[in-house]
C-alpha cells in the first residue's frame, strides 16, 4: 500500500517555518543570539514546534507522512545550528587566541643562568676519556700523610720540596700531615689498595704554598693517571697521552717528551703537546710531567718491580683550561666572580 | 746555570752563527730546560778612546759640563768633540767611546747631537751605561781598571760585551751541570763532538810535588742519616799575590755574564773555578788563619759572624771549618768574616772539599743562606774534582795574581768508589718500547762518562763520580733515551682491563652539582683557608695550618658556607648584587691523635698496623652549599621583583637531597650564625645531614652582605652514603583519585611538618599525597591559633574509592594530628 504523502498545506508551514529558522541562524553572529535562534526556531514554543505537537489531530493514516516532514524539517534547522554553532565558536577562539597575544621578547625571566666551574667540566672531561678506555677514576685525600705525599714516592727525607716554603704543614708538624702537593698519593694508595692490574686516573685538588698571582694559584687541580701492568713500557705512555690530546685538542694534537727528573719515575720526561687551536697558530705547549714509575714506589707499596712496570703522569687543569681558552690570568679561577663561570653555562 | 758562550766554546765547538738558540735547542733535547739568554744587548762601533784635551764649561743651571776631545784612531775618524757630564776622568785617559751608530741596552741609540752649544760626536762611556754593573756612575778609565787595548781597538771584545750567557734550568738530579765542564760534557755527548775534561787540563799542568804539611782534621761525630759530613779535604796555598790587581776584563765579563758579581781578583778566581769544574772554593787568607783546620759539628751555644757579616747562631748539626780560635766557616755555605781575604790579602790557602749534600742542605736551609756553594753541594759535588779544582785555582792565582806556588798543602779523606749496576742487555729497548741498538746504549752511556763491563747477558755499568743519582738500571735507561733522545720512543695505546666505570658515588655527585647548575646555581671553587673565627662557627675543631700564606687565615674550614660568604662579598664589590653561588668541596675538622710522630721508611711496603696509624686524618667530608642573596627575579614588566629567601635554599637542599633518591626532612632548629628563628636542620631520619637559614644579619654585616642572604650546607658523603640503592616500586593503579581538603587549627607555635606528618601517619596507605596550601591566622580565630589547610589526594589500588572512605582516612589523619598536636577541625 502506498503512503500518502503530508498534505500540501502542511508541508508548506514546514517550508516556511524552516526557512524563517534558517535565515534566523544565518543572522545570528555570537554564541548567545544563535542560542536564541535556537530557542525561536526549534525550541518549546517555535512554530515547528507547534506543528509538532499537532500531530496528535491528524488522522491516524496520515499520521506517518506527516510526522516524516516535520522531522525532516527540524533535522534541517538542527543541522544548520550545530553547523553554525562550529564557526562561531572557531571565531570566537580565534579572537581570543588573538586577544591573548604577548611580546614573546617581553616576557619575565625567574631564573638567572647558573653554570658549573670550567675546571670542574674540564676534569669531567679528561677522566670521561679515560673512563671510556677503561680505566677507573681513584680517589685520596687531600689532607694527606707526609708519608704518601713524599716517602712513598721516592722523595728523599731532605729533599726541598718537603720544605715549609714548598709544603703546607698541618701544626704541629712532627705529626706529619700536609696539605697534598701533587695527586700523586692517590697512586701510592692505588697500589696498595687495589688488584692489579691498575689503570687509574686520579683528578683533584692540590696545595703549594706560592702566593697568587696570574700563574700561580696555592690551590690548584691536577689530573694524575697511572697504569701498572706487566709489560707496559713508555711506547704506552706516550700512546695513552697522545689519545688524550686527540680528544682534546684534535686529530692533529701530538705529545713531545723531554728529558726531565722526578723523584718517582725514572725515566722522566716533560710533556709537551702540539695544540693545533692554539691562538696565534698551533705550536708547542707544556703539558704535564710523567715517566716510568720508580720501581722505589714500587716497592714501597709492595709491587714487584721485576714483574710489573707502569707509567704515571699527571698535569694541571688550570693550566690545560687555561691554554685552551686563551686564559691569562689564573686567579679568575679562584676568586669566584660568577662572571667567569657563567660565560661557560654548563658546556666546555 | 748562566753558560757563557765563549767560555762554553773553549771546551766544545759552537756554531759561528746563531750559538745561544742551537745551544738552547742543544740542551733542551737532553733535559735542561731554556730559561732565557743574557747579554748581547750592545751594537758598536764602540771603542778604546784617549781624552787628549777637556775644556770645562759652566752652565746657566750651575752644571759644569766638559767639552773634550778625544781620539778614537784613525779608522774610526780620528779625533772627535764629545760632550761629557762625568768629571771623574783626566786628560790622558783611555776610555770607552760610543760612536754614532752605536746602540747600548734597552735599545739607545747613540747619534751625533747638538747639546750645550756643541756637536757632540759620540758618548763617553760609563760601566753602567754599557750594562757592566751599576757600582760607579762614573767614566770607565780603563787604565785604573787594568784593561788593556789600544786606541781605536773594539771594546765590545775587549770588555766581553760581545759574548752571551745562555741560562738553563738544572734539575737537583744533575749537579754534575752546574759548571762549564759538565754542560760541555752534555753538549759533547749529544752532539758526538770529542770532549776534553777541563779537571784533566788542571791536573796535567800541576806537575810539582804532591802538597804536603797543612794540618786538616776530619773530625765528625755526629753524622746525618750515617754520611760523614766532609768527606775529602784539599788544600793548596799560593803567596805573594798582588792585592792591586784587577781581575783582567774577560774574567769579570764571564763572572758578570755567569750571575756572579765580580769582587776582587782571589774572589773572582774561586769563583772562576767553581763554575769552571763545579767545584766550590773558599779562599783564606792565609795570615788570619790559627793553627791547622779541623773539620766538625757545632758545639751548642756556638756563634759565627759569616762573610755577610751577620752573626750566625749555629746548630749542633751545622758542619764547621774550625781553627785553633774555632769556627771560621759554615762548611759549604759560606765562610766567615774574620779569615776573609781583604785588599791586603797576600797569602791564599785554597779549600776544596767534599761534604754531604744533606748536612749543606740542611744546614743553608736552617740559616736561609742559600750560596753558590751550597746550591752545588746540595745537588751533589763530583768527589773527585776537588784536587783539580784547588790545583786550577792555584794556577791562576799564579798567572793572573802574581803569586807563587808553596808546597804547603794538604789531601786528607778519600773518593768513595762508585757502586756498579748490572743491567740486562736490551732492557732499555724493553722498558723504553722503543728500538734503541746496542751500540746506541754503549755510546751514549759512554759519552756521559759511565764505564761498562760487558757480558753476554748482562752489562756492568760503573758511574762517573759526578753522577751519584744512577744508582739503578732504570736510571741508566733514562741516560741512553736522553741522549739518544726520546723521540724514538712509539706511540702504542695500552688496553686495560674492563672498567667498572665511574664508582656510584662519582656519578651521584656529578650529577648533583650538575642538578644545580641547571637550576641557576653557579659553581665556585673556594680556597679552603679560613680565619680562626669562620673555622669556629661549626662548632667542630678547626685543623690549623703550621705555615699558613696569610696569618689572618691559618685555619681550614670546617664550612663551605664561609668561603661562599667571601665569595659573595668580592662579587658584589664588583657590582654583581644577585647571587646564586654553590660549592662542592672538602672541609678539614680535626680528630684526637691525628697524625703520626715517626715516618715509616719506604723500602718495602709498610706493615698493616702502620698503614692503619697513617690513617689517622683528620675527618674531610665532601660538602655542598648554597648561598642565595640579592633578587631571583629582577622587576620587569607584569613582574615585581623577588628577593631570594630561605625557601630558595631549602628548595636548593631537597633538589640536591632528590638528586641522590632522598627526601629531607625539616625541624625548627638554632645555629649561633643564622638568623634564630630561620632556620632548619636538614635531616635523614634522625640524622642531621646538614642546615638552611638565614645568615644572621650581623654576619652578613661583616662581609659586607645585606640581610636576608640564604644559604643551606649538606654533608654530601652522608647524604650519597644513604643515597637510595633500592626501590620497592608501586603499582600504579589506573583508577580515579579522591581529593578532599582539611582545615585544622593548631596552636601558631606548632610547625606545619609536624602536623602534616602527624595527619600522613594517621590517614594510612590510602593517602597518595598531601601537600599545605593555607596557613590563615586572624578573624575567627583564637591569638595563638593559626589555621593550616592540607590539599589531600587519596586513592586505592584496586577500586574507585566513595567518598565517604576519603572521608573516613582524612579524619583519622585528623585523629592522630589531635593526639600529638591538639588539632582540631575547623568548620
Amino acid at each position: 500500500m502506498p503512503q500518502p504523502d503530508a498534505s500540501p498545506e502542511l508541508s508548506a508551514r514546514v517550508d516556511a517555518a524552516v526557512e524563517a529558522a534558517l535565515a534566523a541562524i544565518d543572522a545570528a553572529s555570537t554564541t548567545a543570539e544563535l542560542q536564541a535562534a535556537k530557542s525561536a526556531h526549534n525550541g518549546q514554543g517555535s512554530e515547528l514546534a507547534g506543528l509538532n505537537a499537532s500531530l496528535r489531530d491528524i488522522a491516524p493514516e496520515e499520521r506517518k507522512a506527516a510526522g516524516q516532514t516535520i522531522g525532516a524539517g527540524r533535522a534541517r534547522v538542527a543541522e544548520a545550528i550545530a553547523a553554525r554553532q562550529g564557526e562561531l565558536a572557531a571565531a570566537e577562539e580565534a579572537a581570543q587566541l588573538e586577544a591573548e597575544r604577548v611580546d614573546v621578547t617581553a616576557l619575565p625571566r625567574l631564573r638567572a643562568p647558573g653554570g658549573r666551574h670550567p675546571l670542574s667540566m674540564l676534569a669531567d672531561e679528561m677522566t670521561d676519556v679515560f673512563v671510556g678506555m677503561g680505566w677507573e677514576v681513584a680517589e685520596g685525600p687531600e689532607l694527606e700523610h707526609e708519608w704518601y705525599n713524599f716517602d712513598a714516592l721516592n722523595v728523599d727525607p731532605d729533599h726541598p720540596a718537603r720544605s715549609e716554603s714548598d709544603t703546607f704543614y698541618v701544626a704541629p708538624a712532627e705529626r706529619h700531615l700536609v696539605l697534598r702537593t701533587q695527586t700523586s698519593p692517590v697512586q701510592a694508595r692505588s697500589m696498595l689498595t687495589r688488584e692489579l692490574p691498575i689503570y687509574i686516573v686520579a683528578p683533584g685538588r692540590v696545595y703549594r704554598t706560592d702566593d697568587i698571582d696570574a700563574t700561580h694559584l696555592p690551590v690548584f687541580t691536577q689530573m694524575e693517571g697511572l697504569a701498572i701492568d706487566k709489560g707496559l713500557t713508555m711506547a704506552h705512555l706516550r700512546g695513552t697521552l697522545e689519545h688524550l690530546a686527540r680528544i682534546m685538542f684534535g686529530e692533529e694534537a701530538k705529545i713531545r717528551l723531554r728529558p726531565n727528573y722526578f723523584p718517582f719515575t725514572e725515566p722522566s720526561a716533560e710533556m709537551d703537546v702540539w695544540h693545533p687551536g692554539m691562538r696565534g697558530g698551533p705550536r708547542w705547549v707544556e703539558w704535564g710531567g710523567c715517566g716510568m714509575v720508580n720501581p722505589n714506589v714500587l716497592r714501597a707499596t709492595g709491587v714487584d718491580p721485576e714483574v710489573y712496570s707502569g707509567f704515571a703522569f699527571g698535569m694541571g687543569v688550570e693550566r690545560t683550561l687555561q691554554f685552551r681558552y686563551q686564559l691569562d690570568d689564573m686567579r679568575d679561577m679562584i676568586e669566584g666572580d660568577v662572571r667567569f663561570t657563567e660565560q661557560f653555562g654548563m658546556v666546555i | 746555570m748562566r753558560i757563557p758562550l765563549s767560555w762554553l766554546a773553549e771546551h766544545v765547538e759552537l756554531p759561528a752563527e746563531g750559538a745561544a738558540e742551537w745551544l738552547h735547542a742543544t740542551l733542551v733535547r737532553v733535559g735542561f730546560e731554556e730559561e732565557a739568554v743574557h747579554g748581547g744587548e750592545l751594537r758598536g762601533p764602540i771603542v778604546v778612546g784617549r781624552v787628549l784635551s777637556i775644556e770645562e764649561e759652566p752652565q746657566k743651571n750651575g752644571k759644569t759640563i766638559r767639552w773634550c776631545q778625544v781620539d778614537v784612531g784613525e779608522a774610526n775618524g780620528g779625533v772627535r768633540g764629545i760632550v761629557c757630564g762625568a768629571l771623574n776622568f783626566v786628560e790622558g785617559d783611555r776610555v770607552v767611546v760610543t760612536l754614532p751608530g752605536s746602540a747600548l741596552p734597552g735599545g739607545f741609540e747613540i747619534a751625533a747631537r747638538k747639546t750645550y752649544g756643541h756637536v757632540s760626536d759620540g758618548m763617553i762611556a760609563s760601566e753602567r751605561e754599557l750594562g757592566l754593573g751599576d757600582d760607579h756612575d762614573g767614566i770607565m778609565r780603563l787604565d785604573q781598571l787594568g784593561i788593556e787595548g789600544e786606541v781605536g781597538a773594539d771594546a765590545l771584545a775587549i770588555l766581553g760585551l760581545d759574548d752571551q750567557a745562555v741560562e738553563i734550568n738544572v734539575t737537583p738530579d744533575r749537579g754534575y751541570a752546574l759548571s762549564l765542564r759538565g754542560i760541555a760534557r752534555e753538549v759533547a755527548a749529544a752532539t758526538g763532538q770529542a770532549f776534553t775534561d777541563p779537571a784533566e787540563t788542571a791536573r796535567a799542568r800541576d806537575a810539582g810535588p804532591k802538597a804536603s804539611g797543612f794540618s786538616v782534621s776530619l773530625d765528625d761525630d755526629a753524622p746525618i742519616r750515617g754520611r760523614a759530613g766532609c768527606s775529602r779535604f784539599v788544600v793548596r796555598v799560593v803567596r805573594g799575590i798582588d792585592p792591586s790587581r784587577p781581575s783582567p776584563a774577560w774574567l769579570a765579563s764571564r763572572l758578570r755574564l755567569a750571575g756572579i758579581r765580580s769582587i776582587s781578583l782571589p774572589v773572582d778566581i774561586t769563583n772562576y773555578v767553581m763554575l769552571e769544574l763545579g767545584q766550590p772554593i773558599h779562599g783564606y787568607d792565609l795570615a788570619k788563619l790559627r793553627g791547622g783546620i779541623v773539620v766538625r759539628r757545632a758545639e751548642p751555644g756556638e756563634t759565627l759572624v759569616t762573610l755577610d757579616d751577620v752573626e750566625r747562631k749555629l746548630d749542633p748539626e751545622d758542619l764547621l771549618i774550625t781553627d785553633d780560635r774555632g769556627a771560621i766557616g759554615l762548611a759549604g755555605v759560606m765562610g766567615g768574616a774574620e779569615t776573609e781575604m781583604d785588599a791586603s790579602t797576600t797569602d791564599v790557602l785554597i779549600e776544596a772539599a767534599t761534604f754531604d749534600p744533606v748536612s749543606i742542605s740542611r744546614t743553608a736551609r736552617r740559616h736561609k743562606l742559600f750560596s753558590e756553594a751550597s746550591k752545588r753541594y746540595e745537588r751533589g759535588v763530583d768527589p773527585a774534582v776537588a784536587d783539580a779544582a784547588a790545583a786550577r785555582v792555584a794556577q791562576l792565582l799564579v798567572e793572573l795574581a802574581g803569586g807563587t806556588l808553596d808546597e804547603l798543602g794538604t789531601e786528607v779523606g778519600e773518593v768513595a768508589a762508585m757502586q756498579p749496576i748490572s743491567i740486562p742487555v736490551g732492557y732499555w729497548s724493553a722498558l723504553l718500547g722503543g728500538d734503541y741498538a746496542d751500540d746506541e746504549a754503549r755510546a751514549a752511556l759512554e759519552s756521559v762518562g759511565a764505564t761498562i763491563d760487558e757480558g753476554p747477558v748482562a752489562w756492568t755499568v760503573t758511574p762517573p763520580t759526578w753522577r751519584r743519582d744512577l744508582t739503578d738500571r732504570e736510571g741508566l735507561v733514562e741516560e741512553i733515551a736522553r741522549v739518544v733522545g726520546f723521540d724514538r720512543i712509539p706511540s702504542v695505546l695500552p688496553v686495560a682491563p674492563p672498567g667498572r666505570g665511574y664508582s656510584r658515588a662519582q656519578r651521584l655527585r656529578r650529577k648533583v652539582a650538575d642538578a644545580l647548575a641547571a637550576s641557576g646555581h653557579t659553581e665556585v671553587l673556594v680556597a679552603p683557608f679560613v680565619t680562626e673565627r669562620q673555622a669556629r662557627l661549626t662548632g667542630h675543631a678547626p685543623v690549623r695550618l703550621e705555615n699558613p700564606l696569610d696569618g689572618e687565615r691559618p685555619c681550614l674550614r670546617t664550612a663551605l658556607v664561609p668561603g661562599l660568604v667571601d665569595t659573595a662579598h668580592r662579587n658584589l664589590g664588583r657590582g654583581l648584587t644577585d647571587l646564586a653561588l654553590f660549592e662542592l668541596g672538602r672541609v678539614f675538622r680535626a680528630v684526637d691523635g691525628q697524625g703520626t710522630d715517626e715516618l715509616p721508611g719506604a723500602e718495602s711496603r709498610p706493615a698493616d698496623d702502620v698503614l692503619a696509624d697513617l690513617d689517622r686524618l683528620p675527618e674531610q667530608p665532601l660538602h655542598a652549599a648554597v648561598l642565595l642573596v640579592g633578587e631571583r627575579v629582577r622587576k620587569q614588566p607584569g613582574r615585581a621583583a623577588e628577593r631570594f629567601g630561605l625557601a630558595d635554599a631549602i628548595e636548593a637542599a631537597e633538589r640536591i637531597a632528590r638528586t641522590v633518591g632522598l627526601e629531607l626532612e625539616l625541624r625548627q632548629a638554632e645555629r649561633s650564625w643564622l638568623h634564630p628563628g630561620r632556620t632548619a636542620e636538614l635531616l635523614l631520619g634522625e640524622t642531621v645531614v646538614g642546615v638552611a637559614g638565614e645568615l644572621l644579619p650581623q654576619v652578613a654585616a661583616d662581609a659586607d652582605l645585606p640581610r636576608g642572604v640564604a644559604v643551606a650546607e649538606l654533608d654530601l658523603d652522608a647524604l650519597i652514603e644513604r643515597a637510595r640503592v633500592r626501590l620497592d616500586t608501586r603499582v600504579i593503579a589506573p583508577v580515579p583519585a579522591a581529593t578532599q581538603d582539611l582545615s585544622v587549627v593548631v596552636p601558631v607555635a606548632v610547625p606545619a611538618g609536624d602536623v602534616q606528618h602527624a595527619v600522613r601517619d594517621g590517614a594510612g596507605a590510602l593517602l597518595e599525597h598531601i601537600a599545605l596550601v593555607d596557613d590563615y591566622r586572624g578573624t575567627g580565630l583564637g591569638d595563638c591559633e593559626k589555621s593550616l589547610t592540607f590539599a589531600l589526594r587519596f586513592r586505592a589500588p584496586d577500586r574507585t574509592l566513595t567518598a565517604a572512605e576519603a572521608s573516613e582516612a582524612k579524619l583519622a589523619g585528623l585523629r592522630v594530628a589531635t593526639e600529638r598536636h591538639g588539632a582540631r577541625l575547623r568548620e
